[in-house]
């Protein structure tokens, strides 16, 4: 009968699943020997936390993202959507002279904002994810600009700012990193516990399907995209805070970096499955890839052709797996 | 005497741990209509794909004109003269009639393609098929029977005799069947050898020269034209008797409450100024042709699609629904027709689709109770006996009954007063039909109010307390079962249809 054949493909499903997770923590580790093989100082204690903390930008942003991809959507304007947050903190912080913290929480806000304009424009007027957002992502560039009047703007002044990613609440692990890990195990407990998680994915599944079960999807996506802008401007601001400074071009090109972390680390372009773990190890496997090349001394130009191999081979993998489960 | 086109002795076939096929067999002539019925996992699929070369058989013999022969591989079966014509389209939208049908083997000159030429025969091939439609034409832009036709036309560009189609019906109007079935007609009179896959009793009456019927990969038997009886197919096919002529006992509804109301629901593409009304505890069928407005009429009223007048009140009370959410929330389930495509999460699990209308119910404070979910979902799939090995199995591996059984259970856990079950039965085995419908009856008796959308005239009468007929985006008629016959239903069912309102 039939349900004998249906009893045989249970386990494969989330075999298939291991065996992607499996795929990018293995690639982490032998990036990690390779790299401290070909040269000892990759292994040291203040490289690897450099290489934590430099991940942590894009880490945060692909944490963020990795919501919206589950849904079956792209966010390209997380790059310079999280410079255009880092300037407008600059903005309200240091030069209308705000108090720092409520800087920071409007550059917070304006992340979200952004989101919310990404969500409207996909779930309302119907604009598809990647055109929305590429516009996003061109307007945040010109208003990074514009705003900052194209030069840095310093948070010399503030004296706690570059505690933000620099500080160690933790002694010898900086509060930058700290930040990102404590945003993935929430990311963590929202994916998999909540009903947002479970909405997030239902909508990436079948959206028409979810709507039909009753679910607003067009307000959640809105949501769901604001939720991504705040995780963008939680990550712009890590990185100002790192650089004591608002560069406004400082976010350009990271959304690739970010996208492809969250899809190396097993999340599905085409939605309905995510995994927060992954994302954060794809992020590092990003980061230790470009630091790795660089302690080498190999040329950052060479560095791209790298990590667009990388991407390449990740995606390769996330394909032959949708063709191995798809019916 | 000449020999048969196609014979196939001991046919058998396993996969690890099933036995999809056992010792079948028959035999086709040409310009012969062989109908090969069975349920869902009867064992036709596999069949086919052993004849075109997809998939190797264990044992037996295939005999072609006589000779012995080997099926390794897909161009081996176009070599030999089969071609098959799968469920699903394998065209390209915007290429043309003719691009599409000579694909790869284009007539050209160093690499360049001769368009007028390449017109010029597939114009040819189309004619000498009698088939209307341009070699010009951009495939996205016929209908899909329009498609089919190119098809069928590409599948004997390569000199095929023996064509395999795989239920060509099931995405096609009732005017688009007849268009269909014409040609198979002519084809078979030209000595095209057709096997034709289908579970609608309907076709096999009109075409079969031969009926085979499968059941668990074993072959059953045929029957020869003359010998052609729908309820004796039946039992071969579920092996077991099913009454089919059975109808709801007639029941009084007048002092009911009325927990539905719809007056003066148009659309702006369809509907016009439909309304009826929904007593509580009652079946009530929607009777109509393709494209009539039923399935309209259930997104407009849930919200699914925007309406341009129409009041809804629900227990008396009007309530506003602008999108499916306002619905549920006023009670209204929605079980859709296209249950794979819109009406579940295929690669989510039992516990998660039965959970999906309820994740209120399941959660404090945004956050998920789990445990609490599997529980309820495992209630379900004793109550409705789903059969799963778990609650945790993905949905798209359950069979098509069980699968309908999840998505109902999803709408009895949000316990919404009204269901509207769209098409409830389609692509289910007979067998499994009779259990859902004694699931409705159970649900009305219970005190649910449902309306049933059906294209099937017997399914209808089997479980409608009442029922509404539509054309054209009206309704038409309403009888009440007793007074309900297949003829008066489509005497309704015509009725605005004829006067040419209706595009298809």
């Amino acid at each position: 009968m039939s349900e004998a054949k249906t009893a045989a493909p249970k386990g494969s499903l989330n075999w298939k699943s291991w065996i992607q997770q499996g795929l990018a923590v293995g690639t982490l580790v032998l990036l990690f020997i390779f790299f401290s093989i070909m040269n000892p100082n990759f292994m040291q204690w203040s490289n690897i936390s450099g290489i934590l903390l430099a991940t942590a930008g894009i880490g945060i942003m692909a944490l963020g993202t990795t919501f919206v991809i589950a849904t079956g959507g792209i966010d390209l304007s997380i790059g310079t959507g999280s410079t255009l947050a880092a300037v407008m903190t600059g903005v309200f912080a240091v030069n209308m002279g705000l108090p720092a913290w409520l800087g920071v929480l409007l550059g917070i806000a304006s992340g979200a904002l952004m989101g919310f304009i990404n969500g409207f424009n996909v779930a309302f007027l119907r604009i598809p994810p990647f055109i929305a957002t590429l516009a996003m992502m061109m307007v945040a560039q010109g208003l990074g600009l514009v705003l900052s009047g194209v030069a840095p703007i310093y948070f010399t002044e503030i004296s706690w700012f570059s505690g933000i990613a620099l500080g160690e609440l933790i002694p010898g692990l900086p509060n930058g990193v700290l930040i990102m890990f404590v945003l993935a195990i929430l990311a963590w407990v929202v994916l998999s516990r909540t009903k947002f998680g479970r909405i997030d994915l239902a909508i990436g599944s079948n959206e028409e399907a979810t709507r039909l079960s009753g679910i607003s999807t067009k307000r959640w996506t809105v949501l769901i995209y604001s939720v991504a802008g705040v995780f963008t401007a939680i990550a712009g601001i890590v990185m100002a805070s790192r650089l004591s400074s608002a560069q406004p071009q400082m976010g350009v090109g990271l959304e690739l970096q970010a996208i492809a972390a969250v899809i190396i680390g097993g999340t599905s372009l085409m939605g309905g499955r995510a995994s927060i773990i992954g994302t954060v190890i794809g992020a590092l496997i990003m980061s230790v890839l470009i630091n790795g090349l660089r302690i080498m001394g190999v040329q950052s130009e060479w560095q791209f052709v790298a990590s667009g191999v990388v991407i390449a081979i990740a995606v390769w993998f996330d394909s032959l797996r949708n063709r191995g489960s798809s019916t | 005497m000449t020999k048969p086109l196609l014979e196939l002795t001991g046919i058998s076939k396993s996969f690890p741990g099933v036995k999809a096929l056992q010792g079948v067999e028959f035999t086709l002539n040409r310009g012969e209509v062989l109908v090969l019925v069975g349920e869902n996992g009867a064992g036709k699929s596999t069949l086919m794909k052993i004849l075109s070369g997809i998939y190797q058989r264990d044992e037996g013999t295939i005999l072609v004109d006589g000779e012995q022969v080997e099926i390794p591989g897909p161009s081996a079966a176009q070599a030999l003269g089969i071609s098959i014509i799968h469920q699903e389209m394998n065209l390209m939208p915007d290429l043309t009639v003719a691009q599409n049908i000579f694909i790869g083997r284009e007539p050209s000159v160093a690499g360049i393609i001769r368009e007028g030429a390449l017109n010029k025969q597939a114009s040819e091939l189309l004619t000498s098929l009698g088939i209307n439609i341009s070699a010009k034409t951009r495939v996205g832009d016929l209908t899909v029977a329009g498609q089919q036709m190119v098809e069928i036309a590409k599948a004997l560009s390569y000199d095929s005799r023996v064509l395999i189609m795989d239920e060509p019906t099931s995405a096609l109007t009732d005017n688009e069947v007849e268009t269909l079935f014409e040609l198979i007609e002519s084809l078979r009179e030209k000595g095209t050898g057709i096997v034709y896959i289908s579970h609608r009793m309907e076709e096999l009456k009109r075409l079969a020269d031969r009926v085979v019927v499968l059941r668990d990969g074993e072959y059953i038997g045929q029957l020869d034209r003359d010998q052609i009886d729908v309820p004796t197919i039946i039992e071969m096919m579920v092996g077991r008797q099913i009454n089919s002529e059975q109808r709801p006992e007639a029941k009084d509804f007048s002092q009911a409450e009325t927990v539905l109301k719809v007056t003066g629901l148009s659309t702006k593409a369809l509907l016009r100024d439909v309304g009826f009304e929904l007593k509580k505890g009652e079946i009530l069928g929607f009777a109509g042709l393709m494209g009539a407005g039923r399935t309209e009429t259930a997104r407009a009223v849930i919200g699914a699609d925007s309406r341009t007048s129409g009041e809804i009140e629900v227990h008396g009370k009007r309530v506003r629904i602008s999108q499916p959410a306002d619905a549920v929330r006023s009670g209204i389930g929605y079980l859709s027709e296209d249950r794979k495509g819109v009406g579940l999460l295929l690669d989510q699990n039992v516990w998660q689709n039965t959970a999906l209308a309820s994740l209120n119910e399941f959660s404090v404070a945004g956050m998920m109770n789990d445990a609490k979910a599997k529980q309820v979902a495992e209630s379900y799939v004793k109550d409705l006996r789903t059969k799963t090995p778990s609650v945790n199995q993905p949905v798209k591996l359950l069979s098509g009954g069980n699968q309908q059984k999840v998505v109902l259970a999803k709408w009895l856990v949000r316990d919404t007063d009204i269901l509207i079950v769209d098409e409830p039965t389609r692509g289910i085995d007979v067998g499994a039909k009779e259990e859902i419908y004694r699931l409705l009856e159970r649900l009305a008796s219970e005190g649910k109010s449902i309306i049933v959308i059906s294209s099937e005239l017997p399914e209808l009468l089997r479980i409608a307390d009442r029922i509404v007929v539509m054309a054209s985006g009206r309704i038409t008629g309403e009888l009440t079962n007793e007074d309900a016959s297949q003829n008066r239903i489509m005497d309704y069912a015509t009725k605005i249809a004829e006067e040419g309102e209706l595009t298809l």
